[in-house]
């Protein structure tokens, strides 16, 4: 099973859930961080990396031999990657996003295949787990394309190796939020009772119900802010499936890198339960033996 | 005119509720929330007599079944694999199409329609502290990059209407394409970072970009006493960086509780974290000049 910790807001939690949960996960697991621009997972889980290999996208590049200036790449290109001006022929490589329709429409065959770096894959092991990121290149604009490298490299591992998949998911709610969840068979929804909150949370809900996977929300910092977020799950029928208290403890935890499923026997048998409701979610059993608390 | 930008990296570091405070203490300013995807400044400032734009950009594929002769042609191009199989006519994924009109070009039975793209509105409305621009994207669409750049603009042009100082925007997390929309051109970026491995890490990258499109750049920590030595060592790192911090803050439930009665924290309280607030403030307009 694919589950994928997302949340509206950024900063409600969705790294700590995604780390807790790796470690204590019944069943093989690949824990995948595709919250490229700001990927955190491996600081908490600690894996040893142990292969990279860049990303790349493929791009326009112009045989000036060959153009005869004719403009139709240009007319196609929606992302205004190809210019053409007379008899002088521009390529701006950087907004291209790797349609390929350049190469198809050129009657001259004058376009050339070129690359540009979209960022890093890098994957290891850590202790009972396996483990993927990527790192979106700094200054690179497109992640979406990154995220499905990566995704790609994901699945080449668990078809030959099943494992179930833990994708921490980039906030927001738009094209990057939407491509990382779009394959789960299980969306968390991590959230905090605040306005900012429930705010986001309703968006993030809107956004990825024409997904058609279960849902369910994971409330952090339960008892601070007010009651609004309830409200709107009951009303929506939006399950909660775990409460993870407001405390300074917890906070103080995250912010020296320990994984809050260590902190004590109850926030672990939480995060056990969490994990079953999942995989019930999903329609599957769990393996009945819970690996030992290290 | 100064336009400010208040950034984090990471999400959830305090960047709304500290552009709020800022917004309510400095006045002559046009607001703008430029966290377009999930914005949320609007719930502390409450703008109104919003004039409401619709948001068109881009386009969507859509193949007509009618016309559709299946041979699959959409779906061998597709590099987005967002055209599938689907008995007698592929279908078009709409979260997954990228509008890049490949499909629709090469269908040698002209089945594939292209529809301009309603992705959202934006909004120019007076708010509590002055006037303020700000945009909801559709949730699930694209195109946030274009619609950053375009409130920039309207901001932009809104305060030299007004003969107003600055304009001041609240920013997307991350490091990509909403924000490197946000970034370029920017007279000074604020980091809003914590004292967490999430914090720094995210604090270095997002000043790697600021560095990237030469964007001057300073530092506030926010929740600074949730680990000291955390703080202590971003605080050398910007020193070692040539970053000024602009101020730190504590950990303290006081902005939620002002959050939760619609308020911002320099209004919740008159004390203690406005003060600080308040410096930091002023070291920014003093960095600035």
């Amino acid at each position: 099973m694919i589950l994928s910790i997302a949340s509206g807001k950024g900063g409600t939690g969705k790294t700590t859930v995604s780390a807790a949960l790796t470690s204590i996960w019944p069943r093989k697991r690949l824990a995948m961080d595709l919250d490229v621009e700001a990927p955190n997972l491996h600081l908490f889980l600690g894996p040893e990396i142990s292969g990279r290999r860049k990303s790349m996208i493929e791009v326009p590049r112009i045989d000036l031999e060959k153009c005869t200036y004719c403009g139709q790449c240009a007319e196609l290109c929606q992302f205004k990657a190809i210019s053409v001006m007379g008899e002088v022929i521009l390529t701006f490589p950087e907004m291209c996003h790797g349609c390929g329709g350049c190469f198809d429409i050129c009657p001259a065959g004058a376009v050339l295949a070129d690359e540009r770096e979209l960022g890093e894959i890098a994957w290891g092991k850590g202790d009972g787990f396996d483990f993927m990121m990527g790192r979106l290149r700094i200054g690179e604009a497109m992640s979406p394309p990154l995220m499905r490298d990566v995704k790609a490299l994901g699945d080449e591992m668990i078809a030959s190796d099943p494992a179930d998949v833990i994708i921490d998911s980039p906030p927001g709610v738009s094209c990057p939020a939407v491509n990382a969840v779009m394959d789960s068979d299980v969306i968390f929804l991590v959230t905090e009772p605040t306005p900012f909150g429930v705010y986001d949370l309703k968006l993030a809900h809107q956004s990825f119900k024409p997904i058609g996977k279960p849902m369910g929300v994971v409330v952090n910092r339960a008892g601070l802010g007010d009651e609004s977020l309830y409200d709107y799950c009951r009303e929506q029928n939006l399950p909660i499936l775990s409460e993870i208290p407001y405390r300074r403890d917890i906070a103080e935890a995250y912010s020296s890198g320990r994984l809050i499923s260590d902190l004590s026997e109850d926030l672990r048998k939480q995060f056990i339960d969490l994990a079953r409701q999942a995989i019930k979610m999903a329609g599957e059993t769990a393996a009945p033996e819970v690996p030992h608390h290290a | 005119m100064h336009e400010i930008l208040i950034i984090s990296g990471k999400g959830g570091t305090g960047k709304t509720s500290i552009t709020a405070a800022f917004a309510h203490i400095a006045g002559n300013h046009v607001i703008c929330d430029l966290d377009v995807d999930a914005p949320d400044l609007h719930l502390l400032l409450k703008p109104e007599h919003s004039r409401v734009h619709e948001f068109i950009s881009g386009n969507e594929a859509a193949i007509n079944p009618d016309t559709c002769e299946n041979c699959l042609d959409c779906v061998d191009r597709c590099r987005f694999d967002a055209i599938d199989e689907n008995g007698r006519a592929p279908k078009v994924n709409p979260l997954k199409c990228e509008g890049c009109r490949v499909c629709v070009t090469f269908c040698p039975a002209g089945a594939i329609d292209y529809p301009e793209k309603n992705c959202g509105q934006w909004y120019l409305s007076e708010s509590r502290f002055g006037p303020m621009v700000h945009a909801q994207l559709r949730p699930g669409e694209e195109n946030s990059g274009k619609l950053v750049t375009l409130l920039r603009q309207k901001a932009k042009e809104k305060a030299t209407e007004l003969g107003l100082d600055r304009v001041l925007a609240d920013g997307p997390p991350g490091i990509g394409c909403p924000v490197i929309s946000a970034l370029g051109g920017n007279d000074l970026a604020v980091i809003v970072t914590e004292p967490t491995p999430s914090g720094s890490h995210d604090l270095e990258r997002v000043i790697g970009l600021c560095r990237h499109f030469r964007t001057p750049a300073g530092v506030i920590i926010n929740k600074f006493d949730l680990n000291l030595d955390q703080t202590r060592r971003i605080e050398l790192w910007c020193s070692e960086n040539d970053l000024p911090v602009f101020a730190r803050l504590p950990h303290d439930e006081a902005f939620t509780r002002a959050m939760v009665i619609g308020q911002v924290i320099t209004e919740y309280q008159s004390d203690g974290l406005t003060k600080t607030i308040q410096q930091a403030w002023k070291n920014i307009i003093n960095h600035l000049e």
